[in-house]
């Protein structure tokens, strides 16, 4: 009666029902893609191999699939505490605040120790964010939704604050702070591998790559959703500030506004899609990455399909693989559930 | 007199400035009320900026523009409701959804269309709504205080301002005085009780978030067609969810609605004023926290300091029939 | 003798092979029933049995698979409640169709409001109101909100809410499964002035004393089908119980003779407040010994919550002494556990279980740091499976599937799960909260029967019940808690056995 996911088998459960809802999205895509008057086939072509075709677009499909896999756990961690943290934007943003008060004044410091520093940074200010509305659900009933949302704008106004204001140099109308020491410059992969005689394309593919798979695999023993609302929070918005790592830390080098460019909401879809599971969730940044990347190939190669279209299919992904992940289901539930019943009979 | 022509000028800008929050506001007014939580009224809005900008660009009518805002807008509001209501989908995923589809599609039909940076033309004074001149403003200017207020924040602004603060009063009309009013109400904090009376649920959560797109599709052809001369990438710039903390600080009610969008439209007027104008014994306020004193007075409000906002029982939670 | 009667006026509802499927669930199979007119018509049966479905269909919330529904003689179609609204059928819900926040007037209107604008039709219905109070002596303030309302008075306006839709036909499901007792012993006076003003009413309950009690003819289902139709005053409890669960059941706690030993449990001078600082546990001094059961009776509310929890260590108290063992009992719930304290909470959703995990999962909740279950620093799967197997044989779970989300047992069997969960780990004092709430009369038994088995073994057991017949079947010694305090700590009494139900 009320339990008809339990009789699907689990491969449908976790990899056909989003495979059709993808492919959805896919095709309605492909419809914006008619109306602007671009062949979908072709752009298809053109992202895929902007995506995975060569070195230095595979190295930039990971550089995003790396913010993915942070926000995306992020967002699971809090899920799986049935909370809705949608705040990752806000919390990496701070995060980022973070990385720049370890890289900016601790410069002269090796590597070996800003590294781990940064890592602190990082997770304790996008934790520090995510602490008031965690503390506010869980003593005062506030709805973790609306404040994170809340938090997100304060964010913003306060990071514009600083970088106009306070730390931005004497003299610079750029809204950003000056670079960081070479020693707070997150090592590339390329860099690391070339050390080891091992040559690959360069791309800006760095450490924190390695850094969201450790993650992951730690959310994966870490096993247990966690049912500490302000716990599951904190854990959550440490995650989300990862996310600077990648991006302040391991490309911009400076703290700059708005580097966080939606990521934290995509987290979202990333983990749903992922179904809230580490690996389910790799995959899904896996994806996002390369539409990401492939976007970004696709409106250069094609002057008239911009940016936003990777927006665009980011929505109708967000829309056909969560907030329509069940249109679907009856559907193919009873098309799987069906045999299994005259079996029994 | 000077400073008090200066809060006269204050306050009819601050109109102006509320005039799409108040839209947006009681948008998510009805949607909530009917238990779907909307957080999509940002993206909502865009469509219907987009969509006024566009058609009335092409037709020459700004009627034609507010028209097809909003049936642009109801239609994402149905397709928000056929995620959640019909197939029971998450409803902030569903809103974030379409706040990333909104962002991306006006930005890339802007572009594709009219090649002028994710713009749409701009438009001519026929071609958009604009202020309507009450009768001896001008002659009434000098008068202190009463002609003041008559002249510079009464008269003078076009007529979708007056739409907005028409909504307000009959909405709540709607909401407390009448049948449907009743029934969306009770939809939104129990569902069960509808669905036994007789009443069919997903009809009503359905004509609420029709009735939550017809405001937004006001709200965005205000943005390019009425208070601009065209549609700009992003002009909501945060809007739907300033409207949204209106919402909720004015505890989910029609006239506290009014008067939160006013103030958070005060507070817009007095930063645009205050821009690096020092005041007497507190020195610059930084621009970024008057923008923020809108989410940050939300979040105070949800922690019960100021009141306790209580939300829509059943918000958030797709009707399922219980066995 | 009915017969004649039945030619002369049709009966009030008339089921004829009402069959009914879930899926593969078959929940009512060929029904037929007949309802007389102006009559208190008792339908009893276990959870699950189909009264509920049964019920659903003759409101129109489902539509049976085949079958067909006579209202006074005439064949009548019931698509939707509107149908069944229009054919002079009202229903009171288990859990009320009331919004909480709008006034008893707006919600007797709703679904029924009279015309586009409101003002006229409240009006109207304000008069009707005024006239129902009167004929039927249901008072309640139309303006009041209902949120504020005891649950009794709510119910009287579910009540008031069908009789103004010009229901004929009254059906009550499980009715005083939220009432306190007098409010229940309201209910009753209700019903039968309903009943005297010619009203039919169908009474939906499991309880067999209410039967006995309201009923003029009892209808009992099991597993979707209907097993008898007798007259109340012809059958008995025990028949009734029988026929509810298909074999015999003794309704009736046996226990020996025992002597309590040295105390387990000492509480002395306990206050206990909640957050708003009112003291909800007031002064309360109480002893448990090894091979006692001690009940704590009273309405609830009145303070045993608190108690339980203060004692099990989830709410900090305010001032006293627990001691346990001669030990006190610091306020953390794994400590607690780690000194033999087992604790079966009052509201197992809130407190007990979690629904949307499988019952291994359950099973070792609270428990899950235990060696059995650890390998290195993982869970040792196949141990919490074995485990797991084990006791759902041992406590007779329904159906013994480990890996099966516990929202889908029953709550029989999910209350035996989480019995199972604490009972195995031979805890020196067990607390048990409210053990048959929601639980079939058959497994009422056999928790009963567990209780009294940790009593024989020579542990202390102290339970909460709102049901008075478990405390005077099981408890050795009765504490009875009101406003807070526990005036009459009744001395030991004789073991005696008692109706159960």
């Amino acid at each position: 009666m009320s339990a008809p996911s339990r009789e699907l088998p689990r491969w449908v459960d976790i990899g056909l029902i989003p495979l059709v809802n993808l492919l959805a999205a896919f095709l309605v895509t492909g419809l914006v893609f008619l109306a602007i008057g671009e062949s979908p086939l072709e752009s298809v072509a053109i992202m895929v191999n902007g995506a995975f075709g060569y070195g230095t677009g595979l190295g930039y499909t990971l550089f995003y699939t790396t913010d993915f896999i942070f926000t995306g756990l992020a967002f699971a961690v809090s899920f799986h505490a049935g909370l809705f943290n949608i705040g990752a934007e806000g919390q990496a943003y701070l995060g980022g605040l973070g990385v720049a008060l370890v890289c900016l004044p601790l410069g002269f410091l090796p590597m070996v120790i800003i590294i781990p520093l940064a890592i602190i940074g990082a997770a304790l200010f996008g934790a520090g964010w995510a602490f008031i509305p965690a503390y506010l659900q869980a003593k005062r009933g506030s709805h973790v939704v609306i404040t994170t949302i809340m938090f997100n704008f304060i964010a913003a106004a306060l990071m514009i604050y600083l970088l106009v204001n306070v730390m931005s140099p004497k003299g610079s109308m750029n809204p950003e702070t000056r670079p960081f020491d070479v020693n707070a410059h997150l090592p590339f992969i390329h860099d690391v591998l070339a050390g080891l005689g091992i040559t690959i394309a360069k791309s800006p593919l760095n450490l924190s790559f390695l850094w969201a798979l450790i993650c992951a695999a730690a959310a994966y023993a870490g096993m247990k959703p966690q049912r500490l609302i302000i716990i599951a929070m904190l854990i959550s918005g440490g995650l989300s500030g990862f996310l600077a790592l990648n991006e302040i830390m391991g490309a911009q080098n400076r703290l700059l506004l708005e580097f966080t460019a939606g990521y934290g909401f995509v987290g979202i879809a990333v983990a749903l899609m992922g179904r809230s599971h580490p690996f389910g969730i790799i995959l899904a940044a896996i994806l996002f990455g390369a539409l990401y990347q492939g976007g970004a190939d696709l409106s250069f190669e094609k002057p008239t399909v911009t940016r936003d279209m990777i927006v665009v299919i980011q929505g109708l992904v967000i829309l056909f693989a969560g907030a329509l992940e069940h249109m679907f289901r009856p559907r193919i539930a009873h098309f799987f559930t069906k045999p299994l019943k005259t079996k029994e009979a | 007199m000077e400073w008090l022509d200066l809060i006269a000028q204050v306050s009819g800008s601050a109109i102006r400035f509320s005039v799409p929050l108040l839209f947006a506001c009681l948008a998510g007014l009805y949607s909530e009320r009917a238990g779907v939580f909307d957080i999509g009224l940002e993206g909502k809005m865009l469509i219907g900026a987009f969509t006024a900008g566009t058609v009335a660009a092409l037709t020459g009518s700004a009627w034609l523009g507010l028209l097809a805002a909003v049936l642009a807008s109801v239609f994402f509001a149905l397709l928000h409701g056929f995620a959640s209501i019909t197939h029971r989908g998450n409803q902030i995923v569903s809103g974030v959804a379409i706040n990333f589809i909104a962002a991306g599609l006006t930005a890339q039909l802007g572009e594709t269309w009219f090649k002028i940076g994710g713009q749409t033309p701009q438009l001519t004074n026929q071609e958009r709504f604009m202020s309507l001149g009450w009768p001896f403003a001008e002659a009434l200017r000098r008068i202190p205080v009463i002609g003041q207020v008559y002249s510079q924040v009464l008269s003078g602004h076009n007529i979708l301002v007056y739409a907005a603060f028409l909504a307000v009063p009959l909405t709540w009309w709607l909401l407390y005085r009448t049948r449907f009013g009743l029934r969306l109400r009770a939809v939104g904090e129990n569902p069960a009780a509808v669905d036994t009376a007789g009443i069919s649920v997903q009809g009503m959560r359905y004509a609420a978030v029709a009735c939550c797109g017809v405001l937004c599709g006001f709200a965005g052809a205000y943005l390019s067609i009425a208070q601009s001369a065209g549609f700009i990438e992003h002009m909501t710039a945060g809007k739907g969810f300033i409207a949204l903390a209106a919402l909720i600080f004015a505890k989910w009610r029609p006239i506290p609605a009014m008067w939160a969008c006013l103030l958070f439209g005060v507070l817009d007027a007095i930063s645009i004023r205050l821009q690096g104008v020092p005041i007497a014994g507190i020195g610059i306020v930084p621009v970024q926290l008057m923008q923020a004193v809108p989410y940050i007075l939300t979040v105070i409000l949800l922690a019960g300091f100021i009141g306790h906002a209580v939300a829509p029982k059943a918000g958030g939670v797709p009707y399922v029939k219980e066995k | 003798m009915t017969s004649t009667k039945a030619m002369a006026v049709p009966p009030a509802i008339a089921l004829a092979h009402i069959d009914k499927r879930f899926g593969p669930v078959h929940a009512n199979k060929d029904i037929s029933l007949e309802i007389e007119k102006g009559t208190i018509h008792g339908i009893v049966g276990e959870n699950g049995a189909g009264k509920s479905t049964l019920m659903s269909i003759l409101f129109g919330f489902y539509q049976a698979d085949s079958g067909e529904i006579r209202v006074d003689g005439k064949e009548t179609h019931i698509a939707s409640p509107t149908d069944a609204i229009r054919a002079g059928i009202g229903m009171v819900h288990q859990h009320f169709m009331l919004v909480g926040k709008f006034t008893v007037l707006e919600n007797i209107v709703l679904g029924a409001e009279g015309g586009f604008v409101l003002n006229s039709g409240l009006a109207k219905a304000r008069r009707e109101l005024e006239r129902l109070e009167k004929d039927y002596g249901l008072q309640v303030d139309p303006d009041a909100v209902i949120d504020d309302l005891p649950v009794g008075l709510q119910q009287r306006v579910e009540i008031l809410k069908a009789l103004y839709r010009g229901a004929e036909v009254l059906i009550l499901d499980e009715p005083t499964g939220v009432l306190t007792p007098n409010e229940a012993e309201h209910l009753f006076r209700i019903l039968k002035q309903l009943k005297a003003q010619g009203k039919t009413i169908v009474f939906i309950t499991h309880k067999l004393k209410e039967i006995m009690a309201v009923t003029d003819r009892v209808s009992v289902m099991r597993r979707g089908e209907m097993v008898a139709t007798v007259e109340t005053a012809a059958t008995s409890p025990e028949h009734l119980a029988e026929l509810m669960v298909g074999r015999r059941v003794l309704l009736r706690v046996v226990k020996s003779e025992r002597e309590p030993e040295r105390s387990v449990l000492e509480v002395k001078n306990l206050v206990v407040k909640d957050a708003a600082g009112t003291a909800k546990v007031d002064g309360v001094s109480f002893i448990v010994r090894a091979g006692e059961i001690v009940g704590i009776a009273g309405v609830a509310g009145n303070g045993q919550s608190e108690l339980l929890e203060a004692i099990t260590g989830i709410r900090p108290p305010f001032s006293g002494e627990i001691l346990l063992n001669g030990k006190p009992l610091p306020c953390d719930p794994a400590e607690a556990r780690a000194q033999k304290l087992a604790h079966v909470p009052e509201d197992r959703h809130r407190l007990g279980i979690v629904t949307s995990f499988d019952a291994c999962e359950n099973v070792i909740l609270g428990y899950h740091g235990d060696e059995l279950y650890q390998k290195g620093i993982f869970q040792d799967r196949r141990a919490i499976r074995s485990d797991t197997e084990k006791k759902m044989r041992d406590f007779d779970v329904r159906p013994q599937d480990p890996y099966l989300r516990l929202g889908l047992f029953s709550g029989g069997n999910q209350q035996k799960i989480v019995l199972a969960r604490e009972i195995e780990q031979d805890p020196d004092l067990l607390i048990v909260g409210q053990p048959t709430r929601g639980v079939d009369i058959g497994a009422i038994e056999f928790i009963h029967n567990r209780l009294i088995a940790m009593r024989e073994r020579g542990k202390a057991v102290l339970l909460v019940s709102v049901e008075l017949d478990e405390i005077r079947g099981l408890a050795d010694r009765v504490l009875v808690m009101c406003g807070g305090a526990s005036p009459a700590n009744a001395r030991r009494r004789r073991p005696r056995s008692r109706s159960a139900s």
